[in-house]
């Protein structure tokens, strides 16, 4: 016969051994532990985007969609241009139709439901276009939030998504700063730019680099100092998006303005 | 000890058991940690093949260069030169296998991408030759009297009118 004494002691070692998560039974390697990052490739991928340079053609989005089969009349893209205009009172009108697929052919500002806004030439101080596309950030928060496993970084340093293993929780499209992720209307999992991963590992430049007649979009290598994107990013003035979240982007802007977000 | 005390407990170290062994049939072998450690490196390997097997489509010039020299170097002594073949005869994919030819894009709209005049004297857009699309001869293809291989304004007319 059980005493109370013995009994509270039993419930209290079956209690404790249920409580050890199931983590606590996989063996850990100390030097993997420690190490968050290894660095040993020769590879880290970054972009340049010259600023000054764009147009607004949006021949770099068609290359996108296509190359990276995203549904072409779907409302969402891997990359996309905005375009600021700023007029004499320090308004920033904003748009991007489309993701700017078509380009900018009118001078009107789509402002969604608000309609199209007309700005007069007279009014406008200033404006330019600015092409986006994912960051790979070396601390990429949409990894992080991903309960599975799905989405990772590579050794260099793009981070792709595993589209059979992504569960479509979401948390990753919530957890970019840079709203570049959204989900494939196809695959129905997250999607996101890859800096065309299939033709950086070939020796290519990523399709939306191919397209641009005017040399806004360039790839480099940022391990390799003899890169000229490389010795660009060194030796001239570049700015990074949000720089305040910590999230150490690795795609740099040349000629950037305080407007663009 | 009555076995009804210890009934939980067998029941927990069978649960147990059978999460252990559907993880190690479910998770693959090569599920990991990898190059970028515990924070960012989670992830099955083989994927990273996958992204690497994606079909090229935009071959670039130099592809359409190797059997239409001709009209590649047409191009590249114009001051279209800087557009890329593909922008406007549409991605390689596998040709010549597949597609056979191409439907090549000759509408105002790809053209106005950058000719449509936009009233941005800072920016180099405002500074290409442009357009207003709605007034500059609204029904026509540009291609009826420009010449996008060639687009020099004065010598594409005397061409296109013999």
């Amino acid at each position: 016969m059980m005493n109370r004494r013995d009994f509270c002691k039993k419930t209290l070692i079956v209690a404790g051994g249920l409580a050890l998560p199931l983590t606590a039974f996989q063996v850990f390697n100390p030097s993997k532990l420690r190490a968050e990052k290894t660095g040993s490739s020769k590879i880290r991928w970054v972009f340049l985007v010259d600023t000054h340079k764009c147009v607004g053609c949006g021949f770099c989005v068609k290359a996108c969609k296509i190359e990276n089969e995203t549904p072409y009349d779907a409302n969402v893209s891997r990359t996309w241009v905005e375009r600021y205009v700023i007029t004499r009172d320090g308004t920033a009108s904003i748009d991007s139709p489309k993701a700017a697929r078509d380009g900018f052919t009118s001078a009107r500002i789509d402002q969604n439901h608000a309609g199209m806004k007309e700005i007069r030439p007279e009014d406008i101080a200033k404006a330019f276009f600015v092409p986006k596309l994912c960051n790979q950030c070396d601390n990429p928060p949409c990894v992080q939030v991903c309960p599975v496993g799905a989405t990772y970084q590579t050794a260099d340093g793009v981070v792709l998504v595993d589209r059979s293993w992504c569960i479509g929780c979401g948390y990753c499209v919530m957890g970019c700063p840079y709203g570049v992720r959204f989900f494939h209307p196809e695959h129905h999992v997250a999607e996101k730019c890859n800096f065309c991963y299939h033709r950086i590992s070939k020796g290519m430049n990523s399709a939306c680099v191919d397209a641009c007649p005017f040399g806004a979009r360039r790839i480099g290598n940022l391990k390799d100092p003899d890169d000229p994107v490389t010795r660009i990013i060194m030796t001239e003035r570049v700015s990074v998006l949000k720089e305040e979240y910590g999230t150490k982007p690795q795609v740099f802007y040349l000629g950037f303005s305080l407007e663009v977000k | 000890m009555k076995n009804h005390v210890w009934r939980p407990l067998y029941i927990a170290l069978g649960l147990l058991a059978f999460t252990l062994l559907m993880r190690q049939l479910i998770v693959p072998s090569d599920f990991g940690t990898h190059e970028q450690g515990y924070m960012y490196g989670w992830h099955r390997k083989s994927n990273e093949e996958q992204w690497k097997a994606v079909s090229v489509k935009y071959k670039t010039d130099a592809r359409c260069r190797e059997c239409h020299p001709d009209n590649y170097n047409d191009l590249k002594s114009s001051p279209h030169k800087m557009i890329s073949c593909e922008n406007c005869h549409g991605p390689n994919y596998d040709h010549p296998k597949d597609p056979i030819g191409y439907a090549v894009d000759r509408s105002r709209a790809l053209c106005i991408r950058c000719h449509s005049l936009l009233p941005y004297p800072n920016n180099i857009r405002g500074n290409i030759r442009g357009i207003n699309p709605e007034t500059h001869y609204a029904p026509a293809e540009c291609v009826m009297c420009h010449i996008p291989h060639n687009p020099k304004p004065m010598r594409q007319k005397r061409e296109v009118r013999p």
